[in-house]
Formats: C-alpha cells, structure tokens, sequence
C-alpha cells in the first residue's frame, strides 16, 4: 500500500476545473444535457442531505406548539427571541445539567483524542522508522484491533470495569477511548511516506535524541496526519453510545448525545422536553460542523492517505 | 455507530532505518514510543477479550433457591443458549438483511457522487462535497432523534407522507434505520472513493480521451476499477458498522413500538446485560466479535484476491 498525501494534494481539489479540452470532447448538445443530468442529481440530493438539519434549525426557533401549529420548514415572526429564549430554558433546566453535558463531552472527546493521537502517533512512527524484532507481530495485531468494533467492546469493559469499581465514573469512558488502532495505522502510513528516513540520520549525527526529534521534527512533517486522526479519533468518541450507555448511571457523567438520549426517551412523561431535545440535538452538532470546517484542508488529504491504496 | 476508514490488506514494510545502526538509545526510544499505546491497548483491548472469553465459559450456579450465587466453571453451557437463542439469531439475520441491501446502496450513491465530483460536468463542488458530508457530523443519536420526528405521522414536516405511510411500523422500521445509516455515511464514503480517485493520474484519461473514449467509459473501464480498494475499504468497514447497529435504533424505541430490545445483536447484548446476566451477554458479544471478524476478514481476503486476478 502506498499513501498519496502527496500526490493527492498536488492535483487541484474543490472546484478547480479540468482542462478545458474535456468540455469539447463531446458534442456541445449532449454537454448540456449531461451537465443537466449531473446537477439536477446533486442538486436533488442535497435538499435530501441538508433538509433534516434545516428543519432542526428552523425548529429551534419555535416554542412547543408552534412546532407543530406552523410552517415546518420556515422561521416565524418571533423567531429570533424564541430561539434565544429556548437556549435559555435548555441551558437553565435541570441546574443547567445540559451544560455539563457538553463539558463531559468536550472532556470525553477534546482530550481524549488529543492524548489518543499522540499516543497513537509515537506508537505508528515508531512501526513505520525503527526496525526491530516483533514490529510485524505488534502491527498485525493492531490491525486486527482495527475490525474488532469499539461497540463490541463496550460489555467486557464494563466487566473489567466493575470488577475495579470503577463503573460510573469519567474514567470508564474516558480511559478507553483513548485507544485508537486506526489512528496507530494512519500514523504508520504517514510516517513512512512523509518523514524521511536521511532526516532522521542528519539529526542523530547532529546529536538529536530519538525522542526530541520525533517531538520537533517528525510530528510537524506528520501534522496533517495528525490532524486527521484527532478529527478521526474526536468524532468516534463524541458519537459514542454503547459504551457511556452501559457505563454511566450519573446524568451528570453523561456525554452529550446520552444526555439528549435520555431526554428524548422521556418525551412521553415530560412534554417540555420535546423542544429542549430538539435545540440541544442542534447545539450539540454545532462543535462538530465547525470542526470540520475549520480542519477541513487537513482532514480532506488525510482521508487520501488513508483510503488509496 | 462509528465507522473509522482503515486498511485494505497490510501494506508494504516502508523503508526503514537499517539495523546495524540500531544503538541502544533507538531501542530505549521504540521501547518509549510504543509503551504507552501498547499498554492501553493491552488493558482496553487485549485483556477485556480474554475476560469476556473467560466470562462467557462461566455459569452462576445457586444453593436452593435463596442461596448465595456464586460462578462456576460451566464450559459451552452459555454457548449453547446462545445457539438456541431465536431472539438473538433473528436479530443477527436482521442486520444481514438490512447490510445485504443498505450497503451496496449507499456505496452506490457514494461512487456515484465521487465520480460526478470528479467528472468535469458539476459547478461548485466544493458546496456539495460539504453539503453531502455535513451529515457525517451529526451522531447517531442525533440523526435517529432528528429523523424519528421526521418520521412519526403527528410531529414531521412532511405529514401528508408520514400520515399515509407509516416508516414506524414493523414493516418499514427497519428501512427507516437504512435511510437514516445511509443519510449520515454516505458522504463519508463518498469523500474516502472520491480522495482516491484524485490519486489517479490524469494521463491515464488524456491517452484515453486520445483513443477516443468517453466520459461513461473513462468512468467505467479506467476509474472504477482504480478505486475499486477504496469502495472495498468502505464496504468493511460499512459491514462491521451493519453489525454493531445499537445507537440508532435503541433512540428511535421512544418513537417506535416496533422495536423490541433484541432488535439488532448489540441491542440483544445489553438487554442481556440489563437483566443481568453477563455470562450469557458475554457469550454474545464473544460471537459476535468473532462473527464480525471473520465476516470482515473473509470479505477483505475474498476481493482482494479478485483484484490482482
């Protein structure tokens, strides 16, 4: 397998056009209509992939009743303050609970994945540069962790968990996740391909330690591989239900998705909560979406490496 | 449900720093560099395996029946239940079912957008390779919380659909899942494929386009084909995240009374564990790592023969 984050970049990504020369291959009529075709799709199903999160949006911005009583799709006329005053309700309800269910989150998914891609870094420079006995036994096996799900694994954690009584606490899902076999993977990949092997001689011949270059030399020609996993690593664990499921019985442990879980399983007893659970499922998408699009020239050649073969 | 984007096959052993040189400051730092992910690993992966292993092969035995429960050795006997559980082996046929259609679909609509993206006939693709994957960022939770309003025939937008066909029912249930998995992965999908179809070089076409191919036989004969280990890639891993189904259908039981707890295996395996019994939830998740293992191993193994046939 070889990584192309280099040759992936070099070609122009997004928008930048073809050569022109491809438009008139074929007769301008047939063009058209195939342009046609082509962005009548896409244009179908983006209304199908934005549509849910534009209601989610719109719905935010209504009370209870009107959430049925109005136009579904579109704002009323006092939108803006409804809004503003169910974030109010979701972020005062319950002692502000919400609110720390986001900090679990950020704490959960934030550090998790920063430690996890550190972690995982060292672990796949050190398989990719160093030759030394068991590397490929200690790469199989990280493989092979890489299709044993996360979700199957949630039940003998809560096992080994309870025996160490540590079961409903941050750590039962904190400690876990950081374990990142994919991240271990990528990491390999990248530091075979992006860190030259003369660079790492030079810097011994300099008197470098193995250690410092790795932290001042190596992780900064990996940074997009890095990037990539923590985003990777970050949205496994913001997203994960089974193991916070079966962990944690303290609402005030919940992770942010378990939380809205919980309230939308309450709907029925609590019919307040129908819209607090709806502006919460917005608030909670929002961090991701920023990420994402922050991250975005990062995560887009890191995703090459990963999926070319 | 999570789904990372690991490997096709193991790659080749990269250039590596020849050993002669391999003092014993290197061996200090692979031993530093791999000791912290290797420890996790053994104590979040390794070693809750071997306990749910050695779980599964116990069984609680009691004095009378008001006696002090205690663990015995019980060999298959919790294997066996497993084999004669029906609940849990229909759930097991019901996400085959559900994979065996929802799969080659969304792969489908994800090779079919990544070809378009890299065909010179869209406008603004950099707003739909955003827009198709903005679902990617919403968890599973979320979406099956977003879609279950959507769905239920007196709360969605789309009444005079939901009113008249009921997604919620035990027929279609299980398809309003489908929809939901595919909404969130496939733009994930899409961007895996379409990052290896930038990889190829653009010769490949121009010699093509000389000999006067077009632009349906360039996608057909030349890009699938080379992109045929990034949709493999996402098979395994939409395969293994098939399996693991938990999140999205444990949120949409407050909508609908059409799933019962042992709707999908995860599903079975925590019911299983509320009861609780863990030796029997232990034998099923045992099962169903391996199953998932060797489903995704065999598959993995299977095509790539066929590939370099």
């Amino acid at each position: 397998m070889t990584a192309a984050p280099a040759t992936a970049s070099k070609r122009p990504r997004g928008g930048g056009p073809r050569p022109p020369r491809e438009d008139t291959a074929r007769g301008p009529r047939q063009s058209i209509m195939s342009r046609s075709a082509a962005m009548l799709i896409m244009g179908v199903f983006t209304l199908y992939f934005l549509t849910p999160i534009w209601w989610l949006l719109t719905t935010s911005t209504k009370t209870g009743g009107e959430i049925t009583s109005t136009a579904p799709l579109w704002f009323t006329a006092n939108s803006f303050g409804t809004f503003f005053n169910n974030l109010g309700r979701l972020f005062t309800y319950n002692d502000g609970l919400f609110g720390r269910w986001l900090l679990n989150s950020a704490i959960y998914a934030g550090i998790g994945a920063l430690l996890g891609t550190v972690i995982a870094a060292m672990c796949g420079y050190a398989l990719a540069k160093y030759e030394f006995k068991g590397r490929e036994a200690i790469f199989n096996i990280v493989l092979s962790g890489v299709l044993v799900p996360a979700t199957a694994l949630a039940l003998p954690l809560f096992l080994i968990f309870s025996q160490a009584n540590l079961t409903n606490t941050m750590w039962a899902v904190f400690l876990p996740s950081l374990v990142s076999p994919f991240g271990v993977y990528l990491a390999r990949i990248y530091a075979a391909a992006s860190v030259p092997g003369e660079l790492l001689e030079a810097a011994r011949l300099d008197g470098s330690g193995e250690v410092r270059t790795f932290f001042t030399v190596s992780t900064r020609l990996m940074a997009p591989a890095l990037v990539t996993i923590f985003l990777f690593q970050f949205v496994a664990i913001w997203n994960n239900f089974f193991l916070p499921l079966i962990m944690l019985r303290d609402q005030v442990l919940f992770p942010v998705t378990l939380g809205l879980y919980a309230w939308n399983s309450q709907i029925s007893q609590i019919p307040e909560l129908r819209s607090l659970v709806l502006v919460g499922a917005l608030v909670s998408i929002v961090p991701l979406i920023i990420a994402f699009l922050a991250l975005q020239r990062f995560w887009s050649s890191g995703l090459g490496a990963g999926g070319v073969k | 449900m999570t789904v990372t984007n690991p490997p096709v096959g193991a790659p080749k052993a990269p250039p590596v720093v020849r050993k002669n040189r391999s003092s014993g400051a290197q061996r200090r730092a692979v031993a530093l560099f791999i000791a912290p992910f290797g420890l996790l690993f053994l104590a979040f992966y390794a070693i809750p395996i071997v306990y749910a292993i050695v779980q599964s092969l116990l069984t609680v035995e009691r004095e009378g029946t008001f006696g002090a429960p205690r663990q015995v050795f019980g060999g298959f006997v919790q294997y066996e239940q497993v084999f004669q559980d029906g609940a849990f082996w229909a759930s097991v046929g019901r996400v085959m079912v559900f994979g065996a259609v929802q799969v080659p679909i969304m792969l489908g609509l994800a090779l079919l957008f990544a070809l378009l993206l890299d065909s010179p006939l869209l406008k603004g693709k950099k707003f739909f390779r955003l827009a198709f994957f903005a679902p990617y960022a919403v968890p599973g939770v979320i979406a099956a919380i977003m879609w279950g309003f959507l769905y239920s025939p007196s709360l969605s937008p789309f009444g005079a659909v939901t009113s008249n066909v009921d997604f919620l029912s035990a027929n279609l249930v299980l398809w309003a899942i489908a929809n939901i998995v595919t909404w969130v992965y496939v733009g994930y999908n899409m961007l895996i494929i379409y990052a290896s179809l930038l990889a190829i070089p653009t010769e490949i076409y121009e010699a093509a386009r000389l000999d006067g191919a077009s632009n349906i036989q360039i996608a057909w004969r030349i890009k699938i084909p080379l992109v045929i280990p990034a949709i493999i890639l996402t098979a395994v891993f939409s395969i293994i995240g098939t399996l693991q189904l938990l999140a999205e259908p444990q949120t949409l039981r407050s909508f609908s009374s059409a799933i019962n707890s042992t709707f999908t295996p995860n599903l079975a395996v925590y019911t299983t564990a509320s009861v609780p019994n863990y030796n029997l939830a232990a034998a099923f998740s045992v099962v169903l790592a391996l199953a998932t293992f060797i489903l995704s191993f065999v598959f993995l193994k299977s095509t790539q023969r066929k590939v370099t046939q």
